[in-house]
């Protein structure tokens, strides 16, 4: 049980999923939404990179490396988007921003 | 041992520091804790071996997205509590740890499938950098480069969204109004 | 010759299309019955030429092109003109071309003449397929063919109303067509049955490659062929038990009754039977053929006992159709295939004159078809007087008659056979046959004129369409002087259609003819001392004899009507209504209840496009829960769980 394989790691990184998902179900704020966005996708990369050692590649990492960067810019053109938003309605909750009911 | 050790230090801070994430009423303690997980997870990283990886998760996330947030956190209040309306919580929790539950069980099974061939395997020899740099310049070149576009991209997005004309409502066109009612008088 | 054959074939269907395509709308316009008179009349001569050829050169059978081809099976657009098919082409035609120009005067009135020719020419063309085609299919197509067209003609006049069971038997028009096309149904599937069986035991349905192969099939199989063709002809020759519809067809316009229900159509199942005569000359089908004899005779009789009484001038006319056809069957049956055919000629003749006159003095008594309300009309309609008394002559079976020689013949036939109950049966229904026609003719010529009181001033037909009938007529009397040539012609066919008389038989002839000729006779005389009798003499309603139980019997067509209405028609009505209740509870009821729960899904789930950002990624987060469960439970085999299970507890094997 002191040795530690590939199962811990993805258990690790499907409970950190989970909280992230759990996060983005529960957040109205839109900023706690990109907070708990963020959560999933590191999830995302502990698999990655944990399946990516167990098979001895590098292709697990290059995912993880990619990732970031969607989310680096997902980050970059979110927070503007979350900026006009707020010069807009004074707000960043998502009840306040309901403008889709028809 | 050591790995043992240090495995569990790291995954239950994540744990921990990501629930406060989460649940927390505070934009600025979920930052913090946000911030202090992905250090965190960094930890992971060199674990698994990857320590270009770790560095990189620490340049980028811990020092480049949280700076963003940070940023954008000054235009809002980030003192104020935040108030959320949650309409059924148990019903959150319940799906989150549902889908808790699917992963660990699907996580706990062995796992099988020894017969697959690492299509990039790990250069024996060389350190992780040195091995990241050789696949990521000949195999991931293109789309390293497409990701560097797609960065580029992002960055003049986030200045036109953000940066241009601060002070002036971009969607609420005001002048546009204002020549409607104009018509409008003349009508 | 090849193209007499389409001629033949194909003009009445150019008269039909020019009709129907070019004056479907019009109003009433007298050149499309003058167009199609003269396509059928063209038919006709076709016809002839091709009798003609028949007789001299032989046979001619031609492919027109490949029908069907799939598999095995192949059947061709195929025509076969033979002794048997040319004999029935010039009947069929010769009268057809008298009936059209008949109905251009008879059906001068009516709105939709135009609509009456297209119907009567595409029935000409229906029933030319089914005589020339070279296969049972084609045979099938024109069967059903006329068997449409008849339901067309016979409900020519749908908008007539309902009228109750007890005013009128056959209740409508459109009731009666459809009746019609129901009873013929229900034989067709006999037929159909027949043509499989065919199909499956030979695996070719050409007549010639058919009746070649029939002789080394087992007579189960035989037997069972013989059966189903003969119900499909018994179907659409009336025979009993499927007989009711004829009587009924006569709500139909009279031309149609004289063409269809007289003449061609009704004799279509004849026509088979004699088309197979291979088959029905078989040894091991004699009992079939027996029982043809039989039931030909049994409805011969039974027909000719209710037209004894019958009141409706149609009906009478229709009941001795059906006795006549009785006697083709006996014939067929008894293996005088040739005596039979030629019966079918003549009595197409004799009986369209028949029943083309009976219209002449329906339509002088403006549709009035009871006989009790005429009487005398002799001096109003003479040319109609004189056909009458021609046809009734040739059906009681006079000397020099056509129906004298064919009726006489199948007569002879039965007594050679030596089957002396059948004989019986026909000499006795020749007498009835003779009373019945003559008392008809009596009761509406002749007596009191009783039309008088009732305020009727009948008047004859055009004289033109008198004038067209006059081939019918000689016909009627001179058909028989040929008997001895078309002997001749037809004994080119095959050795089965050939029929001799024997020696024995032959030197009885004279005293046979002469006992046949004597109960007409007696016949005729009871028909004149009753009916046609002036003044004191003249006929009175006898109260109690209608009264009587043979009366009612008879005047009710045995009850046969009433007892399919009660146990076929009745039950099958309350059936249907009760279908339709769990039809709407189950079908209507099950595609209902799926349309409303489609709207109480959608009404339900409508709550979830409340436009709140929030909830929508709620549901996307059930949805990728989903989506996980399934890979989740997609994953799980049972060779997974077992190399989980191996992986597990036996790390070290």
């Amino acid at each position: 049980m002191l040795e530690i394989g590939v199962n811990h790691y993805l258990i690790l990184s499907g409970l950190l999923f989970s909280i992230g998902f759990m996060g983005v179900l529960r957040r109205k704020n839109l900023l706690m939404l990109f907070f708990a966005t963020e959560v999933m996708l590191n999830a995302v990369n502990i698999a990655f990179t944990a399946i990516g050692n167990y098979y001895g590649d590098l292709s697990g990492q290059m995912f993880a490396f990619f990732v970031i960067a969607v989310a680096a810019s997902e980050v970059a053109v979110g927070l503007g988007l979350l900026i006009v938003l707020y010069k807009k309605y004074g707000s960043v909750d998502l009840d306040v921003i309901a403008s889709m009911k028809g | 041992m050591y790995e043992f050790i240090a495995f569990y230090v790291f995954a239950i801070s994540t744990t921990i520091l990501f629930l406060i994430t989460v649940m927390s009423k505070n934009v600025l303690y979920a930052m913090t804790a946000l911030a202090a997980g992905m250090v965190m997870i960094s930890g992971l990283f060199f674990l698994l071996g990857a320590e270009f990886l770790g560095v990189v998760q620490l340049i980028v996330y811990v020092g480049a997205v949280m700076a963003l947030y940070a940023f954008a956190m000054m235009f809002f209040d980030a003192t104020k509590n935040i108030k959320e309306k949650h309409q059924n919580p148990t019903l959150v929790f319940l799906l989150g740890g549902l889908m808790a539950l699917l992963f660990v069980l699907m996580f706990s099974a062995p796992i099988i499938g020894d017969n697959i061939q690492a299509i990039y395997p790990m250069i024996e020899g060389v350190g992780n950098a040195q091995a990241v740099g050789m696949v990521l310049f000949t195999k991931y070149l293109v789309p390293f480069e497409v990701a560097a576009l797609m960065l580029l991209v992002a960055m003049i997005a986030g200045i036109i969204l953000a940066g241009k004309k601060m002070d002036y409502s971009l969607t609420e066109s005001e002048s546009a109004d204002e020549e409607m009612n104009i018509k409008k008088g003349d009508a | 010759m090849e193209s007499l054959v389409y001629i033949a074939l194909f003009s009445p269907f150019v008269g039909s299309l020019f009709a129907g395509l070019l004056f479907g709308n019009a109003p009433r316009n007298a050149i499309t019955g003058w167009v199609a008179s003269a396509l059928i009349f063209v038919t006709f001569l076709a016809s002839a030429t091709l009798a003609y050829h028949v007789a001299t050169v032989g046979a001619i059978h031609i492919q027109m092109m490949d029908w069907i081809t799939a598999g095995d099976l192949s059947i061709p657009f195929g025509f076969l003109v033979d002794q048997i098919s040319v004999t029935m082409m010039v009947v069929v035609s010769l009268v057809s071309t008298i009936v059209h120009v008949y109905a251009t005067g008879y059906m001068d009135h009516d709105r939709s003449y135009n609509r009456f020719f297209s119907y009567l020419s595409a029935f000409v063309f229906a029933m030319m397929i089914l005589i020339m085609s070279d296969n049972f299919v084609g045979l099938f197509i024109g069967w059903e063919g006329v068997g449409v067209c008849s339901w067309l003609l016979v409900g020519f006049w749908y908008h007539k109303a309902d009228r109750p069971f007890e005013e009128n038997p056959s209740i409508s028009p459109s009731w009666a067509a459809n009746e019609a096309f129901i009873m013929n149904r229900v034989a067709d599937l006999g037929m159909l049955v027949g043509i499989f069986l065919i199909y499956w035991n030979i695996g070719s349905l050409q007549y010639d490659v058919v009746f070649e192969a029939m002789p080394q099939l087992a007579d189960g199989i035989l037997v069972s062929i013989a059966i189903a063709l003969f119900i499909g002809a018994m179907g659409k020759s009336a025979q009993f038990p499927l007989h009711t519809w004829l009587t009924d067809a006569m709500e139909g316009p009279t031309p149609v009754s004289a063409l269809i229900h007289a003449a061609t159509m009704v004799t279509a199942g004849v026509f088979l039977v004699i088309r197979a005569n291979p088959l029905y000359a078989l040894d091991a089908v004699s009992g079939v053929s027996m029982f043809i004899a039989a039931l030909g005779t049994f409805v011969a009789f039974y027909a000719a006992t209710m037209a004894l009484i019958a009141r409706d001038i149609k009906r009478i006319v229709a009941l001795s159709t059906l006795s006549q056809l009785g006697y083709m069957f006996a014939a067929a049956g008894l293996g005088a295939y040739w005596i039979a055919l030629f019966h079918l000629a003549a009595h197409a003749f004799f009986k369209a004159l028949l029943f083309l006159g009976a219209g002449n003095v329906m339509h002088a008594m403006d549709d009035e078809l009871d006989i009790f309300k005429m009487g005398g009309l002799k001096t109003a309609m003479r040319g109609s007087y004189i056909y009458m008394g021609i046809a009734s002559v040739a059906l009681a079976g006079l000397p020099v008659f056509a129906g004298f020689y064919s009726k006489d013949a199948i007569i002879e036939t039965a007594f050679n056979e030596g089957t002396f109950i059948i004989w019986g049966m026909l000499v006795i229904t020749a007498g009835m046959t003779a009373f019945y026609s003559f008392r008809q003719v009596f009761f509406s010529f002749h007596g009191e004129k009783r039309y008088e009181a009732l305020g009727f001033h009948p008047h004859d037909m055009y004289k033109y369409v008198l004038i067209a009938m006059a081939p019918l007529a000689l016909l009627a009397i001179s058909f028989g002087w040929f008997m001895g040539y078309y002997k001749e012609f037809i004994y080119g066919l095959n050795e089965t259609v050939q029929y001799e008389m024997s020696d024995h038989t032959h030197h009885l002839a004279i005293y046979l003819g002469a006992l046949v000729i004597a109960f007409a006779l007696t016949g005729i005389f009871i028909a004149w001392k009753k009916y046609a009798g002036k003044g004191e003499k003249a006929w009175k309603r006898n109260e109690k004899f209608e009264n009587s139980f043979v009366y009612k019997l008879l005047a009710n067509q045995y009850y046969v009507p009433k007892f399919y209405d009660e146990f076929i028609v009745q039950p099958y009505t309350i059936m249907s209504a009760k279908f339709w209740e769990l039809d709407k509870k189950l079908v209507d009821g099950s595609v209902d209840k799926l349309g409303r729960a489609c709207v109480k899904i959608g009404d339900t789930s409508r709550g979830m496009q409340n436009g709140n950002l929030s909830s929508y990624l709620n549901w996307m987060g059930v949805g990728a829960l989903l989506l996980v469960l399934v890979a989740v439970l997609s994953s799980i085999t049972p060779e997974g769980i077992v190399d989980v299970l191996r992986a597990v507890t036996g790390k070290g094997e």
